[in-house]
């Protein structure tokens, strides 16, 4: 060290403290990418998850992802309420995924924002649910590996509904006259989530029309979404509905807590209600909506995605391969150990015990018998669009018809752009 | 080691040359000094504020979604886009209402509480403390602690305690815009966070009042309390509230964290100008351009702001009208 302190002048120490420090400012920004540390062997990956709320979730992704060999895969676990956000700015920086979770969606097929994953998935097509092959296609090509389908229903204690004698609903009208009649001074009748978001997909099945048709033109703006709409707003301000709790209705809290006696909620978070409730649980669909109606469950869900532009496609979707396609005890762990979900593939269906029977099998039964996937046609913008008329007609009391007249306008301006 | 080695042979003179340079060489050099101490701030300014500013300004003139290196030109589409967009001038009267009210607001309490502590005889760093610690508290964490838990719907959210004291029903603070009951959430949680920071800035600007100011103005007659204030502190303090109006003014333009954490991106009201640009470019719209054009926008308006402001109120001129 002494023979090379000589070389060592003044101003090439500041240099090298001014580059340091240029340095260090510059990484900084990216060094929580949750690349590994490069120990093992080959290449780099890095994969996106948004934060499921089971314990146990996180250290699973993780497990999972140190049992791949042939590539050190780092996990970034988002734990924010818009991971759609942040994987969509991800995605344009060189710091993007090379893998990531997320919903079919058209418009990151259409920028080349996801890989074509056809040549790993089509060996194993048949295995998996038709609906959910369909819902990854575009133009012949599947964009994505289905890891988990969640369907979303209502959640109720039955000892509470059989306390003010009312039964399960089965139309709107049903639904919001149970929430007056089993909203009592401690206990709200019915809990649809803080924006109510959640349910705007099942609102548009069951009053028996789509959020687009096979043309790919607006279907969801019918005379029955609108009285829909209108029964909702009665709803909101019956003062039945449970608002701004502190979870929201992904959480399984409100129930659990004894704040509402039905929710609407997803099947993954079934096991925490059961343990926390027991046998005073049940679940139904959402209920018809209007004359033409129909019972309808969302069967929403994850999806493996590559980056086409990352820097490893093949070593990702090797990954991809290895364990959403080949591994299926991690499979089936991930989707029986920590919340409940539906496999997407009919063998690990037919081999998970713990969906068979009571409470959970009855919600497999719903999400087969009234399960409406993702249509791949539907984007993030247009999801935003649906939010906004929930907001304008329910929460804010304007008129359906403006409400969706102006979801139209943005929404027609999003499938120009899309398909011309 | 390697790397040592490439420096000697690259650079085989400065062992020997650096002995014969004066000592005070570098370190007398003002220029070098002015360098060494603001280059790496500039550098952080150049790569994270003016880049961006640049090349926000490109892109507003570009179809780009989906990506921030377009190569469609459409002129200024987007500003046309940005200017119709009914979302984005309703969040401009978001924030004017949102401004008029909490500009005024915080100066006012800020002001007051400086005074408070001003006067006080003994404790008064321990008051100036607590008042303003609430400023090292994030915005997201405070928002969250309001939404959460004092201002929640729920038969137990502080909040509602409270007033079911009073045998008065649960109120949903948030979730239901009618009665915009969001406001007093909003409001109250950028007093809280806000007021201490410019009293401090009151606090100092009161130091610096001449006593004799007020020694003459009691030999005038001006009686103690209303009158001295209104015509001693006031006007003294004249350069600090312009100072403080338009930071308040600026800070209100720029609104987001807590408006995005208590209301959130799927409301279609109480947006705040950045809300709806985030949401433009960076949310479900993934429009960079729009997004863009949204941004230059908002700065134009806020420099045309900013100067009218110093027309008005004289900001800068503090020194004359001493």
């Amino acid at each position: 060290m002494s023979a090379m302190s000589s070389n060592w002048d003044r101003r090439s120490i500041f240099k090298a403290a001014a580059g340091l420090a240029a340095a260090g400012a510059l990484t900084a920004c990216g060094g929580n990418n949750g690349r590994g540390g490069g120990s093992g062997s080959g290449k780099n990956l890095n994969q996106y998850f948004h934060a499921y709320g089971e314990p146990g979730v996180e250290q699973a992704v993780k497990k999972y992802a140190s049992a791949y060999k042939d590539a050190n895969v780092g996990t970034q676990w988002i734990t924010s309420n818009d991971y759609e956000t942040k994987l969509f700015a991800a995605l344009l920086t060189s710091n993007a995924p090379d893998v990531f979770e997320f919903h079919p969606q058209i418009q990151m097929v259409k920028s080349g924002q996801v890989a074509d994953l056809s040549d790993i998935i089509n060996p194993v097509k048949d295995d998996f649910n038709p609906a959910d092959i369909a819902s990854h296609t575009y133009e012949g090509k599947i964009y994505g590996v289905r890891m988990i389908d969640d369907p979303q229903f209502f959640f109720y204690r039955k000892s509470m509904l059989e306390k003010a004698n009312v039964e399960v609903p089965t139309t709107l009208e049903e639904l919001i006259e149970a929430a007056a009649k089993l909203t009592t001074s401690k206990v709200k009748g019915l809990f649809l989530g803080n924006d109510l978001h959640a349910i705007e997909a099942p609102l548009i099945w069951s009053a028996g029309a789509e959020p687009l048709n096979a043309k790919n033109e607006i279907a969801y703006h019918t005379d029955e979404v609108a009285a829909g709409l209108g029964q909702l707003r009665k709803l909101f301000t019956s003062g039945h509905l449970l608002l701004d709790a502190p979870a929201d209705y992904w959480d399984p809290s409100a129930i659990t807590q004894g704040l509402c006696a039905i929710q609407f909620c997803g099947m993954w978070a079934m096991p925490a209600m059961q343990k926390a409730l027991g046998d005073d649980l049940g679940i139904f669909p959402f209920p018809k909506v209007g004359s033409k109606g129909k019972l309808s469950v969302y069967n929403g869900g994850w999806s493996m995605f590559v980056n086409a532009k990352g820097k490893n496609v093949e070593a990702a979707k090797e990954y991809v391969k290895w364990l959403w396609i080949d591994q299926k005890k991690y499979q089936e762990d991930f989707a029986t150990s920590y919340g409940f979900h539906i496999p997407p593939r009919k063998s690990i269906a037919a081999s998970a015990d713990k969906l068979k029977s009571g409470l959970p099998a009855e919600g497999a039964k719903l999400f087969t018998d009234y399960g409406h996937f993702d249509n791949i046609s539907w984007t993030q913008a247009m999801w935003s669009a649906l939010d906004s008329v929930i907001s304008d007609s329910v929460r804010k009391g304007g008129s359906p018809e403006a409400a969706l007249d102006k979801a139209d306008k943005t929404i027609n301006r999003e499938l120009k752009k899309l398909f011309g | 080691m390697s790397t040592t080695t490439t420096r000697g042979v690259a650079r085989p003179a400065p062992a020997k040359a650096s002995p014969a340079r004066p000592r005070r060489g570098l370190r007398g050099n003002p220029t070098f000094n002015f360098w060494l101490f603001t280059g790496p701030f500039l550098i952080g300014l150049v790569i994270f504020v003016f880049v961006p500013i640049g090349w926000s300004i490109w892109l507003s003139f570009f179809e780009a979604r989906f990506t921030v290196t377009p190569s469609h030109f459409i002129g200024f589409d987007n500003y046309k886009q940005m200017l119709t967009n009914s979302d984005f001038t309703g969040s401009l009267l978001t924030f004017t209402v949102f401004a008029a009210f909490i500009v005024p607001t915080t100066w006012a309490l800020s002001l007051g509480l400086a005074l408070l502590v001003h006067r006080l005889r003994f404790m008064r760093a321990f008051f100036r403390s607590v008042f303003f610690i609430p400023t090292a508290c994030s915005y997201v964490a405070a928002a969250l602690i309001w939404k959460m838990s004092i201002f929640n719907g729920v038969r137990f959210g502080l909040a509602n305690t409270i007033i079911g004291w009073f045998g008065v029903e649960n109120i949903a603070w948030v979730s239901n815009p009618s009665p915009p009951w969001y406001w007093l959430v909003i409001l109250t949680v950028r007093l809280w966070l806000q007021s201490g920071f410019y009293m401090i800035l009151f606090i100092a600007a009161l130091q610096n009042i001449p006593a004799e100011l007020y020694e003459a103005a009691s030999i005038d007659g001006a009686k103690p309390g209303w009158q001295t204030f209104r015509f001693i502190t006031l006007p003294q303090l004249r350069a600090t509230s312009t100072a403080v109006i338009l930071l308040l003014l600026i800070a209100a333009y720029q609104a987001f964290d807590e408006f995005f954490n208590i209301i959130g991106n799927k409301a279609t009201w109480g947006q705040t100008p950045l809300m709806v640009l985030y949401k433009t470019a960076i949310g479900s719209g993934q429009d960079y351009g729009a997004g863009s054009a949204g941004a230059v926008i908002l700065t134009v308006l806020i420099c045309l702001v900013t100067l009218l402001q110093g027309k008005i109120m004289g900001f800068g001129r503090g020194e004359e009208t001493k």
